[in-house]
């Protein structure tokens, strides 16, 4: 068996009808294999409903480099957040 | 419950029990020990699956019995003698590739016999089997896929599996052999034909080592006696490391 395997990326969707989130990272030879270790590693103590397993190195990240041209740009956009309303009292929740 | 019937259950039980403590304790020595961290933690589960399994038939056997002993005292204070369990579960892991064959032949075995159980006419038997399935469900997945890839993996590790599968194939015989208190509890529906599960085995087995690069020994040795408390050299060792704490500190608790 080669030394060191793939690294995959884990995901969890704790309960029905709520995102799957990050929730760590595992070492396996195979997507099948990383599924097993996920649950045995992250959903010992019933924490998901749904696993699901990426290879890290299909995940394409943004750079720190990038950070002024990706975010920068909208800071002076206050009009694209919807703080411009006057909100009835009714809705009290947004 | 009528007497004999009464003796043929708790001997069934602790069977049982004895199986999957011996597995479960066995497995547990791979902790700390894995080949890496993700496998190490998945070993660990299954050996926890493994003595979680053993309780629920200790527990049950004790009551049976009905003399007051607990499931500590059936696990910690009889002797090696008077074990129960199938030799297989008892032999030493000597390498990973022994250790995954092994637990895959007994997980092809357990997934069988198991939903079987589901429908036996004691309740409470057919309540441990529907729990126990879906853990032995996910052991074979597990086991399985070890055994595709190490078959088929480099020359070492085929070479590995190989003598493995060699080494265990004559203690597998053991896992179909009904004993007296299995017949006697069959007639009532309450133990499984291990008898009737060799065909399934077989061609469940042979389909996964075609598949493997691996192939079934000829011979046709094999070793058996665990049921009658005789043991390898292997099993006196492993119950002084289980029970020295218990019997040096009787009552010890955490």
């Amino acid at each position: 068996m080669k030394q060191s395997n793939d690294l995959y990326e884990v995901f969890l969707r704790s309960i029905r009808g709520v995102d799957h989130r990050h929730v760590g990272s595992l070492h396996a030879d195979t997507a099948e294999q990383a599924l097993t270790y996920a649950r045995d590693v992250y959903t010992r103590r019933s924490e998901g409903v749904s696993i699901w397993v990426v290879k890290s190195t299909d995940i394409t990240a943004s750079q720190e480099q990038d950070m002024d041209s990706f975010y920068d740009p909208m800071d002076d956009k206050p009009y694209r957040h919807a703080s411009f309303y006057v909100l009835p009292d009714e809705i009290d929740n947004m | 419950m009528n007497k004999i019937t009464n003796s043929a259950l708790y001997s069934y039980l602790l069977g049982m029990a004895d199986d999957a403590l011996i597995l479960g304790q066995r497995t547990s020595e791979w902790c700390s020990r894995g080949p890496f961290l993700e496998e190490d933690i998945a070993l660990s589960n299954v050996a926890l699956d493994y003595i979680g399994r053993a309780r629920m038939f200790y527990q049950y056997a004790a009551e049976v019995e009905g003399l007051g002993r607990t499931e500590d005292d059936l696990a910690y204070f009889r002797d090696e003698r008077d074990f129960s369990n199938l030799l297989i579960n008892e032999l030493p892991n000597f390498d990973f590739a022994f250790s995954i064959v092994r637990q895959y032949f007994l997980d092809v075995h357990a997934c069988l016999y198991l939903a079987q159980l589901t429908s036996s006419t004691d309740q409470r038997l057919s309540a441990v089997a529907c729990k126990a399935i879906k853990e032995s469900r996910y052991h074979l997945k597990r086991s399985q896929t070890w055994v595709l890839q190490l078959g088929q993996g480099s020359d070492e590790s085929q070479r590995r599996m190989q003598s493995a599968i060699d080494e265990l194939w004559g203690y597998t015989p053991e896992l179909f052999i009904m004993t007296e208190s299995e017949t006697a509890l069959l007639a009532q529906g309450i133990a499984v034909n291990r008898e009737d599960l060799l065909q399934d085995w077989t061609k469940s087995v042979m389909a996964d080592m075609k598949n493997s690069n691996l192939q079934i020994p000829d011979q046709q040795w094999k070793v058996i006696g665990g049921r009658e408390g005789e043991h390898s050299e292997h099993l006196g060792h492993l119950l002084s490391q289980m029970q020295i704490l218990q019997r040096s500190y009787p009552g010890l608790t955490w």
